[in-house]
Order: structure tokens, then sequence, then C-alpha cells
């Protein structure tokens, strides 16, 4: 059998056995996301209803509260990234991470010091690979994420922003992550965290917020409210993150896929060539010897 | 008479929602009893056991591990870190 021959059935063969590991990464994927989305779904009504109520308490008082008074001087900034445990997801962790460079140069423009918070071992081989420091960070289950992983990160960055500046504490926190629009279109969004903004706009006068009474004391239930609200939000990002992770990989298993299918194609109709010539070499040194016999 | 509409969210899930009589919680203050007509309150959880009384069937027992509460216009929101819900035998408080 001749060499060329050869080789192209060699590269059938390891096309078609990775087809097939696109092909199962793909409906796994297909499979997990209607879930990912169900939890997203499924966290609203505690992210609605908590959001109310800071901005109930926000609204009518004039709240003095370290978590949402604004400091004279930002100097450092905690920033949390949100990047996928995995690769084979396309340019999913690549462009949440081109975002927090962007943020991160941002950051650093306005003369403050960056302290950077993973979540992912894509980010940690990123960071690592360039030998950056970053000061902490959390890997497993990015794409099931749990609510105790996102009630730690909460914690640990709230103690952060506790601390003065000179023990290493923050004035601000930022969170990359990706914001599952569609089932097409995920893009990498940041938003500050810390200190708060409080929304009121979203409320309208039909529906103005009734005057509460707090039970103990308002600030008390501030204290009590803010670091929930901190956590739900760092929730909702990682659930987001999670959806868009899988609609990446489950878009970019397709099109690996689909290339596989017109390599495949395109090695057997070289393969086929390649044998094709050979017949017809061996042929025509068969009757190139006949003739010569002949003569 | 009016009703309380009562909604229990955890924060991965939804709990339970529905129309009660009374709601029966436990915050850090101690206990509070919200009845139709109550004004608007805030309030933090403490953990513990959450009594409601539908307004048909059995009464009802929810246990939270912290967590607040919100009650406007007959509308009672109870955010919880983590709610279960139990059975009405085993809550205990009558």
């Amino acid at each position: 059998m001749g060499a060329q021959i050869r080789v192209y059935r060699q590269k059938i063969s390891s096309t078609t056995s990775m087809r097939k590991i696109f092909k199962a990464m793909e409906l796994i994927a297909t499979s997990r996301i209607g879930k990912a989305r169900a939890r997203v779904a499924a966290s609203l009504p505690y992210a609605n209803a908590i959001t109310r109520a800071v901005s109930a308490v926000a609204s009518q008082n004039e709240i003095d509260h370290p978590l949402v008074t604004e400091p004279e001087q930002i100097r450092r900034a905690a920033v949390l990234v949100i990047t996928s445990d995995r690769g084979l997801a396309g340019s999913y962790s690549a462009s949440v991470l081109k975002q927090a460079e962007g943020l991160n140069e941002l950051l650093r423009a306005e003369g403050k010091e960056v302290k950077t918070y993973l979540v992912g071992r894509k980010a940690q081989a990123y960071f690592e690979f360039r030998g950056r420091d970053y000061a902490r960070v959390w890997t497993g289950g990015t794409d099931a994420p749990e609510f105790a992983t996102a009630r730690e990160i909460g914690a640990a960055l709230l103690e952060e922003f506790a601390n003065d500046f000179v023990d290493g504490g923050v004035d601000e926190i930022h969170v990359v992550y990706t914001r599952f629009k569609s089932m097409v279109t995920q893009e990498p969004t940041v938003i500050r965290l810390l200190p708060l903004e409080v929304e009121e706009q979203a409320v309208t006068e039909s529906e103005l917020l009734p005057l509460y009474e707090f039970e103990p004391e308002a600030e008390q239930v501030l204290d009590a409210l803010l670091p929930r609200y901190i956590e739900s939000r760092i929730f909702a990002a990682m659930l987001q993150a999670a959806a868009s992770e899988l609609a990446a990989r489950q878009r970019a298993m397709k099109s690996a896929g689909d290339n596989a299918t017109e390599l495949i194609k395109k090695y057997t109709r070289l393969r086929n060539t390649a044998r094709q010539a050979e017949i017809t070499q061996e042929l025509s040194e068969i009757v190139a010897g006949a003739d010569a016999l002949n003569a | 008479m009016a009703e309380l509409e009562v909604e229990i969210v955890a924060a991965d899930h939804f709990v339970w929602s529905g129309a009660a009589k009374m709601v029966k919680a436990r915050t850090s203050d101690g206990e509070i009893g919200i009845l139709p007509g109550h004004s608007p309150l805030l309030a933090i959880l403490a953990a513990g056991e959450l009594a409601i009384e539908p307004v048909s069937g059995e009464r009802l027992a929810v246990v939270v591990d912290g967590g607040f509460f919100s009650v406007d216009d007959n509308r009672v929101v109870i955010v919880a870190d983590n709610a279960q819900l139990g059975e009405a035998a085993t809550a205990g408080i009558r």
C-alpha cells in the first residue's frame, strides 16, 4: 500500500474520532443549557425582592452606610473576573479576559491600584502564565454555580471592602462577567458592585414605595440587607456566566463538528485520488512490461 | 375579610406563594404576627420557623435560616437564604 494512502487513512480516522468528541460535547452543552437558563430564571424572584427592599431603605432614608457612601478618593479597586473552568468554548473566556484587561487599564489610568479576584481555571491559567498577581481564585463548578460559592466570594470581597486602604483594603469593587442575552448573543459586561448605586429610577410614580417601618432599626436592616444584595448580584452574574459558557460551548462545538465533517470529506477525496493513481500506475507498468516482452 | 398575598423565595428557587390569613415570623427582636392591613414593614428574619395560615387548608411551617421579609399593601414577601417547607404537625406553634 502506498505511503500516501496510509497517511490519508490515519488523518481520516483521527478526524472521525475528534468529530465524535465534538458531537458529544455539543449534545452535553445543549442538554445543560436549558437547566442553566432555568436557574437564571429561578434566581430572579429573590434578586427582585432584594433589590426592591434595598431601594426601599435607600429611598426614604438619608443612608449613611459605608457600603453606599462614595469614598472621597478611590485608591484601590477590586476586580472580580468570572470565566470558565474548561476550554472548548470558543472565545468565551478570552473575551471576558479581554474586557477585564480593558477595565484594568482604565482603572490604572485613573491612578488606582487593581486587585484581581478570579473565578474559573481559565482565568487562573491566564494570570499564572503571564506571571501576574491575583488576590484569590475560586475554581470548580463554573458551569453549575452554587449559592455557597457566591456567598464565599461576597464575604471575601466585603471583607476587603471593610478594610482600610493601608491594610490592603479596596475602595470599590467591579465584576466582569458574560451576560446571557440570548442563545446567540452573550456579552462581556462590567458592573460596579460597590459602592452601591441604588437604582431608584426604576420606581415609577404608580408604584411609589410605601413608607416602611423597620424592625429592628433602619441601619441594622441595611446591615443585614446589603451583604445579601451583593451575594445575590454575584450569584446572578455567575448564573448568567454559566448559561453563556454553555451557549458558547455549544456553538463552538457545532462549528468544530462541521469543520471536522468538511475535513473528512476532503481527505476521503484525496485518498480516493491517491488510490486511483496507484492503480493506474500499476496497470501502466504491467502493460509496459508486457509490451517490452512482445517487442 | 382582606387576605394576605404571601410569597416565599429562597436564593436559588421559588418556595411557595398563596393567599393567607396570617403570617407569624420570628425577627431578631422577637416574634411578630402579620394580619391583613398591617402597616408597611421591612424586618430581618431570625433563623427559625415561620408559620403561615393559608385561607384554605392546613397551617404551613417553613424553616428558614435567616433572611428578611417585607410587608406592604397586604403583600408579604419573605426572602430567605434557605427555606424549607416543613410539616404542619411538627411546627408546634399554636
